[in-house]
């Protein structure tokens, strides 16, 4: 690519108090190219866009678009500058037709008054031009979400847009749905627009982009031709291999499979799947085991545990427990049956901000037990002292809102909410992500004792080295199905985790 | 969706279409089969004057609902309205008294009900209170004024007030109409054009629509949310000129739970009390069906007028139903 | 100094202070005008004297504020207690002006238990909208609101209905053990519903489901029934607030019991601190909430201007309340002092795996 590029940005650095989100960071956006930018959670990826759009303003570093040096004050600037942004949620109005959500805001008029008719025309011809033959004036909310996805790209190129970013588009939308996005976003490479395209999908990175740049913790790790980035080299740049220091001191030895493996299963699930969250699969849990679920971000790993949970409705397969058939379609259900689900969204899916460390610990038990069979203040207490001891939450007051806690000890408060029903089976989604070191090796410790102990744990992280660490077997999710399941043996090492989740193939 | 071709889809959503219109033609079918049982029970019914006297008896009504109905489309809601309605007759009444020329009048109290809607929209919009609280604080404030300006009913007897009361605009056979109905029409019609034709009225629905999306692409939101409370409060204000013309008074307790019958009348003339779904003409259809709910129970002599209220609500709970069953309440 | 500073700091952190402090003042500036204004006797074996009279107007809006609370908690709002009001005090009144002995106690509980009937029938109809179709409460309730009204006067068939019933009159303006019936009943009722949410695990329950609807589903909370029981418990107070309301004058006329009680009753509730967005919620504030409203009114009749009028000063303290608790307001203040940090936006860590 000899031209020039339309946008680089060079030594951007962020930090947000505690974060260091974005350091050093630069990243070159050239014509007609499509670039994906791929990184696990906390890469920097949002923060990146929300730099160059002008949501953040970077700490130091240079945004520089056709050389000239910008500094935007927001999307809507950005925007006028030829730099638009469509996000993974469509940020159209539903009840507005077609025509008007491209055109909102900067509709034409005549004599002040709206002219519909030119209107639609307007957004007609730049509908044709993306090749979509819809309806202008049907409501938006009436369209299937790829629609939507596309409308909104119609509104951010309907202004002379340079730079088109497409956050997680394809998150929502089916495999037909995604190849009309790719060919759209194709029509726009060859208009010379340039594409910057966050997914976690590894085919669609490979099906469509020219170049890929990857983060981790907020650092550049490098940018490559897609050509020459085999996917299982991605995946490596992507998780990185370096082991902290004080994790390996704990590494244990593999645990044994056989022992557990060798009772009845705790759980079975066959077949179990829900259209549009994740493929059918089928797993066994045994008392005592640990089963890990690999994939990188948004493989469907979390739905998954919401189907187990009944979090969500399964529509497909079935699930058995101790060898009886169990309809776990409530988390009500999933509770009676000694299932426990820490969410990997503490905020939103598990805390109650508002109440005390205590009241949140009780919540789950307290449910259970009907409100009308109050727990007696004297065993709570006994109860929230032993699990802030035993997990060592801080600060130790258990009347504090517990939104006043840091993440890790936000995370402990929810462990704690779910220990002490005494589970049988606790899934664990991501509960050491966004938490510190000491906190994170306490939590591996306590997976480990748990197990131990015959509680079954199905365990949830990013992380391969962790999850290879405390699991029994591994399952790998990819593309919101699961690969395969593999012993954790001393054969199996990250490397062929990375291998399996690249390729996608049961090896 | 299994549909692969997206021109499939957009055929399933051309189909779906006429959706958000099936409200508005529920209450048009509803007021026509109304009418139709008030035809066929009553022969004085069928005199076109009933119709006429609908819109004579709810004018200011139907005034009030046209501005409830902007703040409405935008997910608030405005309970202030009918103490503005009352204070604006209150103050007109009271100024007239003591002599003022009737153009000045005018001009005052068409100030009042809008200020008072201006500050609200800011205290709702810049200190994030609800519209609910804020408005009811607007609600004690009016109403209290009016009480403060005099605890009694005031006549009016300005040569212009009762002129325009006593003005009859009708055909040759008798059938009329005041001019309190021409300027609500004429309320009505600009209402209608601002909401489909300016870009303010398409800023309201985007904000009832998804207020976040519409902060996201870009337009005046705090603006718009302020500016719907001065319409409304200017609505009210016109709904109470219209009312002192009506009456040809002012009384402190005129007009008490006049902003129940305007939500009514938004609700049964479909617009979604949730925002961004509805439209004017809805509204006049909604202040249509109270009024010929009132109507058949005069007409019929026997029921009482605290079956209008019953109607009222089982209409209320009939339309929000449906509004589920047709699913345009989309999240 | 900064001692007093710091802790006068912590005492306006805390949520009844700033309530308290509006009651406080109230009192005193009655107190300043008049000040036989805080003296309280004893005549004929009956506490006289302007707070009790405060306490014994305000308690049919302590009642109805109370059930209030625990609707607004959940999240939701409940705008027809005036019209459950006028439903319950009517169905009791007519049910005892029909009797032949309107002083027989066995008529007095059958009057009050139809009339308790209809208004759990009215609680559990607003329950069954908001949690079961899942209508948006105030939509919801708004139906009751406006068909309820209508309701109680097709049961006073729109006369006033007057009854002569000793007992029953004594719930309204009746004396016990010196002190105002009302006023007991207000304080068992306040306690009842104290009892009910903090000795149970109600209240813990109705301020997870307000709080965080989605965690509460999570943790196995069956958030329906729990919506579904405070309208019920809301459409009892009111019920037992209608019984007062009449009593008080032994007549009940449909269309103007209980009006607009809902109104003050959101206020007190706002007033004392709980959420209109729900979640935590404090009894003692509502009830000094509902205290305020009402000593707003002695005063104003205290000081010789026309009732009505003292709507204008309830809309100033409204107003005044709710911006002083308001957070944008604070930070709109906290602002010009030294640059705190303003509100830390979302942390970096905002990318979500897609649901």
């Amino acid at each position: 690519m000899g031209r020039q590029p339309v946008l680089t940005m060079t030594t951007i650095s962020k930090t947000f108090p505690g974060v260091r989100a974005l350091d050093s960071v630069d990243f070159r956006l050239f014509p007609g190219e499509i670039h994906a930018l791929m990184g696990e959670n906390g890469a920097g990826k949002s923060t990146l866009i929300k730099v160059l759009t002008g949501v953040y303003t970077a700490d130091s570093g240079v945004v520089a678009l056709d050389g000239q040096q910008v500094s935007f004050t927001g999307p809507m600037q950005a925007r006028a500058a030829g730099v638009s942004t469509v996000y993974q949620e469509v940020n159209l109005c539903p009840n507005l037709s077609v025509a008007e959500n491209i055109f909102i805001g900067r509709e034409p008029r005549i004599l002040g008054a709206i002219n519909w008719r030119e209107l639609r025309r307007r957004a007609r011809a730049l509908l044709a031009r993306l090749e979509l033959d819809i309806d202008v004036t049907a409501a938006l909310g009436t369209c299937s979400l790829a629609v939507q996805q596309m409308v909104a790209i119609a509104r951010a190129i309907d202004i002379q847009a340079r730079v088109l970013i497409l956050d997680e588009p394809t998150s929502s939308l089916d495999s037909s749905e995604v190849a009309q996005l790719f060919r759209i976003m194709r029509q726009l490479q060859n208009e010379g627009i340039a594409i910057l395209f966050v997914t976690h999908f590894l085919d669609q990175v490979y099906e469509v982009a020219d170049r890929i740049t990857v983060l981790r913790n907020g650092r550049l790790v490098g940018e490559y031709p897609t050509a020459e980035l085999p996917q299982l080299a991605l995946v490596e740049k992507m998780i990185g291999k370096e082991l902290d220091a004080l994790e390996r001191l704990d590494e244990q030895p593999k645990r044994e499979l056989a022992a557990v493996e060798a009772s009845t299963p705790l759980l079975e699930a066959a077949e179990l799947g829900r259209k549009g969250s994740v493929a059918p699969f089928s797993m066994t849990i045994h008392a005592g085991e640990v089963v890990g679920l690999a994939g990188l971000l948004g493989s469907g790993r979390t739905e998954v545990a919401r189907l187990l949970f009944g979090a969500d409705r399964p529509d497909h397969g079935r699930i058995t427990m101790d060898g009886s058939p169990a309809a776990i379609r409530t988390p009500i259900a999933a509770i009676a049956r000694d299932i426990a689900f820490c969410s990997e969204n503490r905020r939103i899916e598990g805390l109650v901000g508002e109440l005390s460390v205590r009241e949140n610990i009780m919540l789950a038990m307290q449910a259970a037990r009907g409100w009308t069979r109050p727990i007696p203040r004297r065993r709570q207490d006994e109860l929230v002292r032993k699990y802030i001891d035993a997990l060592s939450i801080r600060p130790a007051d258990p009347e504090m809102p517990v939104r006043n806690l840091s993440g890790g000890n936000q995370q402990k408060v929810v462990l704690a909410r779910w220990l002490i029903t005494e589970p049988r089976l606790l899934i664990l989604d991501e509960p050491t992500r966004g938490i510190d070191i000491g906190a994170k090796a306490e939590i591996q410790r306590l997976v480990v004792e748990l197990s131990d102990g015959g509680m079954a744990v199905l365990f949830i992280s990013a992380e391969l080295e962790e999850v290879l660490r405390l699991s029994h077997k591994v399952a790998v999710m990819r593309d919101r199905r699961m690969v395969t399941q593999l012993a954790n043996d001393d054969t199996l090492d990250a490397d062929r985790v990375m291998a399996t989740i690249a390729s996608g193939a049961s090896s | 969706m299994t549909t692969t071709d997206l021109g499939n889809l957009a055929r399933i959503g051309r189909w779906r279409l006429p959706r958000r219109h099936v409200p508005v033609l529920a209450t048009f079918a509803l007021l026509l089969v109304m009418y139709g049982i008030g035809v066929s029970q009553y022969r004085a019914f069928s005199d076109i004057q009933v119709v006429f006297n609908a819109f004579i008896d709810n004018g200011f009504l139907l005034v009030v609902a046209v501005g409830m109905t902007f703040v409405i489309l935008t997910g608030g809601i405005d309970l202030s309205v009918g103490s503005v309605v009352a204070m604006t007759a209150m103050v007109s009444a009271s100024l007239l008294q003591n002599g003022l020329p009737a153009a000045l009048v005018l001009l005052i109290a068409l100030l009042i009900g809008p200020t008072l809607g201006f500050v609200m929209g800011c205290v709702i919009h810049y200190f994030e209170i609800q519209p609910f609280i804020v408005t009811l604080a607007g609600m004690f404030f009016a109403r209290g004024m009016c009480n403060w300006i005099s605890n009694s009913s005031i006549p009016i007897t300005d040569p212009f007030w009762t002129g325009v009361a006593q003005e009859r605009i009708g055909d040759p056979r008798g059938n009329f109409v005041s001019i309190s109905v021409l300027i609500a029409f004429a309320v009505v019609a600009v209402a209608a054009y601002a909401l489909a034709y300016t870009r303010l009225g398409r800023n309201v629905y985007a904000i009832g629509g998804n207020p976040q999306s519409a902060l996201l692409m870009g337009l005046p939101v705090a603006r718009t949310k302020i500016m719907v409370y001065t319409i409304s409060g200017l609505c009210s204000a016109i709904g109470g000129i219209l009312l002192s013309f009506y009456t040809l008074s002012g009384a402190p307790l005129i007009a008490v739970g006049m902003e129940l019958d305007a939500i009514a009348a938004v609700v049964i003339g479909g617009t979604l009390l949730t925002g961004g779904s509805g439209y004017v003409l809805g509204t006049v259809l909604g202040v249509l069906v109270l009024g010929v709910i009132q109507t058949l129970i005069t007409f019929d002599g026997t029921l009482n007028s605290w079956w209008t209220k019953i109607v009222i609500g089982g209409l209320l709970f009939a339309f929000i139903l449906l509004q589920r069953l047709i699913g345009i309440r989309k999240k | 100094m900064s001692e007093v500073r710091t802790r006068l700091a912590a005492a306006s952190g805390q949520r009844l202070f700033w309530p308290l402090v509006v009651l406080v003042v109230l009192i005193a500036a009655n107190t300043a005008y008049r000040p036989s204004f805080v003296s309280i006797e004893v005549k004929d074996g009956h506490l006289y004297g302007s707070l009790v009279d405060i306490v014994r107007l305000s308690a049919p809006l302590i009642l109805v504020a109370l059930g209030m609370t625990l609707v607004i908690a959940t999240g939701g709002i409940d705008l027809s207690v005036g019209s459950v009001c006028a439903i319950a005090g009517s169905m009791a009144c007519l049910h005892i002006s029909q009797a032949a002995d309107q002083n027989s106690l066995s008529t007095l509980f059958t009057a009050l238990g139809l009339a308790l009937g209809l208004a759990l029938v009215a609680g559990a109809w607003n329950g069954l909208l908001v949690s079961v179709i899942g209508i948006q409460p105030i939509i919801a309730t708004l139906i009751l609101m406006v068909a309820g009204r209508g309701l109680a006067q097709l049961i006073t068939e729109g006369q006033i209905i007057t009854i002569n019933s000793d007992p029953y009159r004594v719930i309204g303006a009746g004396y016990w053990l010196t002190l105002p019936v009302a006023i007991l009943i207000a304080i068992a009722v306040t306690l009842l519903i104290a009892v009910l949410t903090r000795r149970t695990a109600l209240g813990l329950i109705i301020e997870a489901v307000g709080g965080n609807a989605e965690a509460s589903r999570l943790a196995g909370i069956r958030a329906r029934r729990i919506t579904f029981l405070v309208y019920v418990i809301a459409g009892i107070c009111a019920a037992v607030a209608g019984f007062m309301i009449t009593a008080d004058v032994s007549s009940a006329a449909g269309s103007t019991a209980g009006l607009w009680i809902e109104l003050d009753a959101i206020l007190a509730v706002v007033i004392g601190g709980t959420s209109l967005a729900g979640g935590r919620f404090s009894l003692s504030g509502t009830l000094i909430g509902a205290l305020i409203i009402q000593t707003l009114t002695t005063t104003v009749y205290a000081m010789n201007i026309s009732p009505q009028t003292s709507l204008l000063f309830k809309a100033v303290v409204v107003i005044v309340v709710c911006l002083i608790q308001a957070p944008a307001f604070r930070a709109r203040f906290a602002r010009r002092r030294p640059p705190a940090t303003p509100t830390v936006a979302a942390a970096p860590q905002k990318e979500q795996v897609p649901a």
